[in-house]
């Protein structure tokens, strides 16, 4: 099962190789074949081909010959591609969870920003097609409204700001909470060590829903705080915390922590306690020492943690929509509001790449971020 | 030592951070006052009300389906990922195979929701599959985003195990497929266990991809509770919360007690096979 055991089937697609060859060096100078062998091309463009097809097809709706066609080059790329992939068992173990990522992970972004050109109508499903079929001819119609409309009104800028505001803030006051937490743990005593690690790890474990609600019953102005501070006699009206932007800060760092903690921990336990005794015999105190050796060795478990935090906080939907306030809203509640309540299915799609486009950098960073983590083991 | 004294009272209340919410959540689950926040005295009546709870018991029966269904799925497919991620060194496409590994770890739950969504409404319109939302476009929703947490487990217990036991089988004849059945996978075997049980949890927690993606009658328990905590706080809810904590806590300290005690055993062998007694 190795790449020279070429016989039978892989034969005929072997013949196709010249072909590839020809084409190796324009792959190689777009950066696509980097470091691999160029026998190996035709499964890139047999992939490419299957997928553009593929593409096609989720983007038409149907259409009297148009739609066998596009069948018909979709079974020929496919097969093609699986005739290469069925007689090599290293590319069919790489196959499977990589055709069900195309398909489940990949594909639906670009059905999303189909739809995000799409024109809303009172239809099943809601919105225009993007590709028509008529009088013999392909039509494509786009329309940009949708996202001219996000950048005309105020209320999809305002609410992508809150959004990172309130996601960097969070990121910030998590890191604060973690940091000295992940620390300890790094310092304990190896028997400490695994009981503390599970016990925060379990939380992150039970029911992320059921630990904001907790929050409600703790906030609210007959809340846990509330009742007590009252019976203290510190207070006698209650204080507002339901429904601010203070308990989505809460929220957020309390829901998030453990995600911030587990990387801390990682570059922490792995530190090397000989440069801080060398620093502290060179007469440097514990906070300088702390700033110029602890603080910049553990740099890539702080980026890794924020990215864990920041990342999904900008979009999230369940922290704003359980304890946020309903005037200032983030991104993450407007998309579900626009297409839960408003079946407004173009917006909604508009609003998520708006919100995809702004995270792509954080999620590449965090992408090299876990490589370098995987280098380093 | 103060900065020792700092550390511990940072840590301290940390945990209690942690833990205290969950605590309200226990103790208030026992509270016999409609009132939730206002104690009316000791009480067990809000259990029997959740098993009386015929939608909430429909859903949780979907969930649990769906989970195990879903679980699995991930644990297979993520398995194979993580060990292409760890063994295969490069290949073509792996910039694209790690980014759609890792992704799905940070994407915002709306977005993946909402791309699934639209993706079985384009292809039933396409080829007619899949014939509405049901617990199958769940399942499917669920294994692409469990599939990467399973991936990352196994992934790092390669990383972390020794590859000559794999170079050793390989040099004494055995099959690459051979060696991945008898040498990797018992070794990577706690992973996998807990990789499961990651997937399996994390899809029956998932409210916000099911919201999306599920139809009527593929109700799951957390998109239920989502609608029922949006109108407040409520005693039944409570008790439900607790029963889902006591049976995750348990299953997560059995779990994590027998990987222990797996961990222990293998390195006890591992030496007794270095030392060849």
């Amino acid at each position: 099962m190795s790449a020279g055991d070429l016989t039978g089937p892989g034969a005929g697609a072997a013949a196709l190789d010249p072909w590839v060859q020809r084409l190796a060096p324009t792959l190689h100078r777009l950066g696509v074949s980097k470091g691999a062998e160029t026998r190996g091309g035709i499964s890139l463009i047999g992939l490419s081909l299957a997928w553009l097809v593929f593409a096609v097809m989720l983007f038409s709706n149907k259409g009297v010959g148009f739609g066998t066609i596009i069948y018909a080059l979709f079974g020929l790329g496919l097969a093609l591609w699986m005739l290469r992939v069925l007689t090599d068992g290293r590319r069919f173990v790489i196959a499977l969870p990589m055709i069900w990522l195309l398909l489940f992970f990949l594909a639906p972004f670009l059905v999303v920003f189909k739809v995000s050109v799409a024109e809303q109508l009172i239809a099943q499903p809601p919105y225009s097609p993007l590709f028509t079929w008529a009088e013999g001819k392909l039509q494509i119609t786009a329309h940009l409204e949708n996202y001219q409309f996000l950048l005309e009104d105020r209320f999809y800028i305002d609410a992508y700001w809150t959004s990172i505001k309130i996601a960097a803030i969070s990121t910030f006051l998590c890191l604060l909470v973690a940091y000295p937490m992940a620390y300890a743990i790094a310092r304990s005593s190896p028997a400490w060590r695994n009981t503390l690690l599970m016990l925060v790890i379990l939380p992150f474990w039970t029911s992320f829903l059921l630990r904001v609600y907790a929050w409600i019953g703790i906030l609210s102005n007959n809340g846990v705080i509330n009742n007590f501070l009252m019976w203290l006699g510190v207070i006698d009206q209650p204080i507002v915390m339901m429904q601010t932007n203070f308990a989505v800060y809460v929220g957020i760092v309390y829901s998030y922590l453990p995600l911030m903690i587990l990387p801390l921990y990682t570059t922490l336990e792995k530190l090397d306690g000989t440069l801080l005794e060398a620093s502290a015999d060179l007469g440097a105190g514990p906070i300088r020492s702390f700033l110029s050796i602890t603080l910049p060795l553990s740099l890539p478990g702080i980026l890794a943690g924020c990215l864990l935090v920041f990342i999904p906080a900008v979009g999230e939907y369940v922290i704003p929509a359980l304890l946020g306030p309903s005037d200032t809203l983030m991104i993450g509640r407007v998309l579900w509001d626009e297409f839960f309540t408003g079946r407004a299915w173009p917006i909604a799609s508009a609003v998520a790449i708006a919100m995809l486009l702004f995270l792509v950098a954080p999620i590449m960073l965090f992408r090299n971020a876990q490589g370098q983590t995987e280098e380093g083991r | 030592m103060r900065s020792g004294s700092f550390l511990l009272i940072a840590a301290s209340l940390g945990f209690l951070f942690l833990y205290a919410p969950i605590l309200s959540l226990v103790v208030y689950s026992f509270n016999d006052s409609r009132l939730v926040t206002v104690w009316g005295g000791f009480t067990t009546k809000w259990y029997g009300e959740v098993f009386k709870d015929t939608a909430l018991v429909n859903a949780a029966l979907v969930s649990l389906r769906v989970a195990l269904i879903a679980a699995t799925l991930a644990t297979i497919l993520g398995t194979i990922a993580g060990f292409v991620l760890s063994r295969f060194g490069r290949f073509r496409g792996r910039l694209l195979f790690t980014g759609m590994v890792t992704a799905p770890l940070v994407m915002p739950e709306v977005i993946t929701g909402l791309s699934l969504l639209l993706l079985f409404v384009g292809l039933e319109q396409a080829t007619g599959w899949p014939a509405g939302r049901s617990a199958t476009t769940i399942v499917i929703a669920h294994t692409t985003f469990c599939l990467a947490y399973v991936a990352v487990v196994v992934q790092s217990r390669l990383a972390g195990f020794d590859r000559s036991l794999e170079e050793a089988a390989m040099d004494l004849g055995a099959r690459p497929l051979k060696v991945f059945f008898s040498v990797t996978l018992p070794i990577i075997a706690p992973a996998l266990i807990s990789g499961w049980l990651l997937a399996f949890t994390l899809s029956l927690d998932d409210a916000v991809i099911a919201s999306f993606v599920s139809g009527p009658g593929s109700t799951t328990l957390p998109v239920e509770i989502l609608s029922r905590v949006r109108r407040g706080v409520s005693p039944v809810i409570n008790a439900l919360a607790t029963l889902i904590i006591v049976v995750v806590a348990a299953g997560f300290l059995i779990a994590s007690l027998m990987m222990i005690r797996a961990e222990r055993q293998r390195r006890r062998d591992e030496q007794k096979a270095l030392t060849g007694k």
